[in-house]
């Protein structure tokens, strides 16, 4: 079998609490109204690269918010009908991003040490305690 | 994060449960912005309304419209009585046109819930102005004034064209900032983030609203949510081409503030737009980004059999409804076709006195009100093909309507509408 491999990130708490789940990293910025279905956690945009993807449970991993001012809209309503994801790592600060992550109350963290985008993986099971500042990377099994 | 005395009292509950639980949003909100304290505003664009079978149900179990706004306009867990506002508020554009349910595609009993939804809101105070273009219809900020808006093409007309302040606000901390007049004080609030970032040479002419929707979709793209300062503007644009620029940048990118050097407010000069700072970037816009640009917002486009026009996005102006009368007057829509103009209601009921809808309608346009294609997810039944001179229109309507979209000035739109066929070209 294979070692397990444990990276740490340390950053700034946006919304506190800890969650875990499989990352799913975009290097795409996502947009809330217009570009997720609410309905099944999915991202829609038409030329997204996670087009058709759920992030309902997962850790997302991505640059950060973008498009219509309904972006926390479209995340609040995620987290009534239980597909939001389990937490967020981002890079890219916004008003957009801020509320999003507050009113889906889903921990959030950003102002890392290292670059999520870099070092996460879709698949990594990843750990969230956003009360202090840590995130732990367990990466993905693979054949030795 | 600091509070006054008055905010305390308020997050005490000195105000009631509402105000305390808006209180309670607005510090977790600057917190997670990382803001320092807040900052008061009487000036709010709010999306409040409830128009879908999923609120209505939640409205039904929870214990109505109180519920509907303690949830999705304060985040709050706790369903709490909502008091009159204390901040003046106007209403963006709704879900679906309320008086055309069918052509919206919507039921009665949405239409219902709708009405009681607009009784509550309006019983608060909030003004049912319901257009993303509150600065036609009487909210227009002050130059410095701290505002509290949603809706991407109006914040940014907010900071760039009037000089007011305000960032993409959301439809919870509107709510929020609705009941205790305080909005995080960050981002374009402060005069640092409001200096120019990216500075952007234009090489080609850039006049029709056409190219200024053209112009705004590239720096949007090219800049995302930075802040682009704009020389060489040969002509001064109207207010119709600034809205389609304003709402073009911040679709294809996240653009809440530009400058244009020696016209908008806070750039009398290069030097004042940067701030005595150095641009991040130098862009220049000459004919082969313009031509570029144009292919890319017709990607979607294959047919040239047009079933559906669409004008009006954003809302549009009196000027522009005068200028399609002018266009349209003695012509008739092609059978295969439909024609939809969308403008504020307060601008359409002057449009009605001045006869202008009646030309328009007798040509075999459509002047409605309140909504627009993308937010009420709805075109002529069958549509395949659509026509729109708004690049923010043509970059939505093909995701969210699966339909193909050409974009083209007014007067190609119109012999669209006419002809039933696009004979657009870029020009």
């Amino acid at each position: 079998m294979n070692a397990e491999t444990v990276v740490v990130l340390h950053g700034r708490c946006v919304v506190p609490g800890r969650s875990e789940g499989e990352a799913l990293v975009t290097r795409d910025r996502i947009s809330g109204w217009g570009g997720i279905d609410s309905r099944t956690g999915t991202i829609v945009e038409t030329r997204h690269e996670l087009r058709g993807v759920s992030f309902a449970g997962k850790v997302l991993v991505f640059p950060g918010a973008k498009g219509s001012s309904g972006w926390s809209a479209a995340f609040h309503m995620t987290r009534t009908m239980g597909t939001a994801p389990a937490a967020f790592l981002f890079n890219e600060m916004t008003t957009k991003m801020a509320l999003g992550a507050v009113v889906t109350r889903a921990p959030a963290m950003t102002d890392f040490d290292q670059d999520p985008l870099a070092v996460i993986e879709t698949g990594d099971w990843v750990t969230v305690d956003a009360d202090r500042g840590v995130v732990e990377i367990r990466k993905q099994a693979r054949p030795a | 994060m600091h509070l006054t005395d008055e905010e305390q009292a308020m997050a005490d509950g000195r105000d009631g449960p509402a105000v305390a639980r808006a209180m309670d949003l607005l510090q977790r909100y600057g917190r997670a912005l990382g803001a320092e304290r807040l900052v008061a505003t009487n000036n709010i664009v709010a999306s409040v309304g409830a128009t879908t079978p999923f609120m209505r149900d939640f409205a039904r179990s929870k214990g109505g419209m109180d519920a509907v706004f303690s949830e999705f306009s304060l985040d709050s867990d706790a369903v709490v009585k909502i008091p009159k506002i204390r901040a003046f508020t106007t209403h963006t554009q709704l879900g679906f046109v309320p008086d055309q349910p069918e052509r919206m595609g919507v039921d009665e009993a949405t239409v219902q819930f709708y009405r009681q939804g607009e009784a509550f809101i309006t019983g608060l105070g909030v003004q049912a102005t319901n257009t993303c273009t509150p600065y036609q219809v009487g909210n227009l900020p002050t130059r410095g004034e701290h505002c509290a808006w949603m809706e991407s093409s109006a914040v940014i007309y907010c900071n760039s064209v009037l000089g007011a302040r305000t960032n993409t606000e959301g439809r919870e901390s509107v709510g929020a900032a609705m009941l205790t007049g305080r909005i995080p004080y960050w981002g374009y609030h402060i005069d640092a983030n409001r200096r120019g970032t990216h500075h952007v040479l234009l090489q080609t002419e850039v006049e029709s609203t056409s190219d200024w929707g053209l112009l705004g979709y590239w720096i949007g793209d090219q800049v995302q949510e930075r802040v682009p300062v704009v020389e060489g503007v040969k002509s001064i644009p109207n207010l119709a081409r600034l809205k389609h620029f304003g709402a073009a940048a911040s679709s294809s990118g996240g653009v809440e503030m530009y400058h244009l050097v020696g016209i908008t407010p806070e750039a009398p000069n290069l030097d004042a737009a940067f701030g005595g700072k150095r641009a991040i970037e130098t862009l220049r816009f000459g004919l082969v980004e313009h031509r570029a640009t144009w292919e890319k917002i017709n990607a979607t486009a294959k047919d040239t059999k047009v079933d559906y026009v669409m004008l009006g996005c954003p809302h549009y102006t009196m000027e522009q409804l005068w200028e399609v009368g002018r266009l349209i007057e003695g012509r008739k829509v092609h059978p295969d076709c439909e024609l939809w103009i969308f403008t504020a209601r307060a601008i359409k009921s002057i449009s009605d006195q001045n006869g202008t809808t009646k030309i328009l309608e007798e040509a075999g346009a459509r002047v409605m009100t309140d909504s627009c294609s993308a937010m009420s997810r709805a075109a002529p039944k069958g549509a395949r093909v659509a026509a729109f001179d708004s690049a923010k229109q043509a970059h939505y309507v093909p995701a969210i309507l699966g339909i193909q979209a050409w974009y083209g000035s007014v007067d190609e739109c119109i012999h669209a509408a006419c002809t039933g066929r696009w004979d657009g070209r870029f020009a």
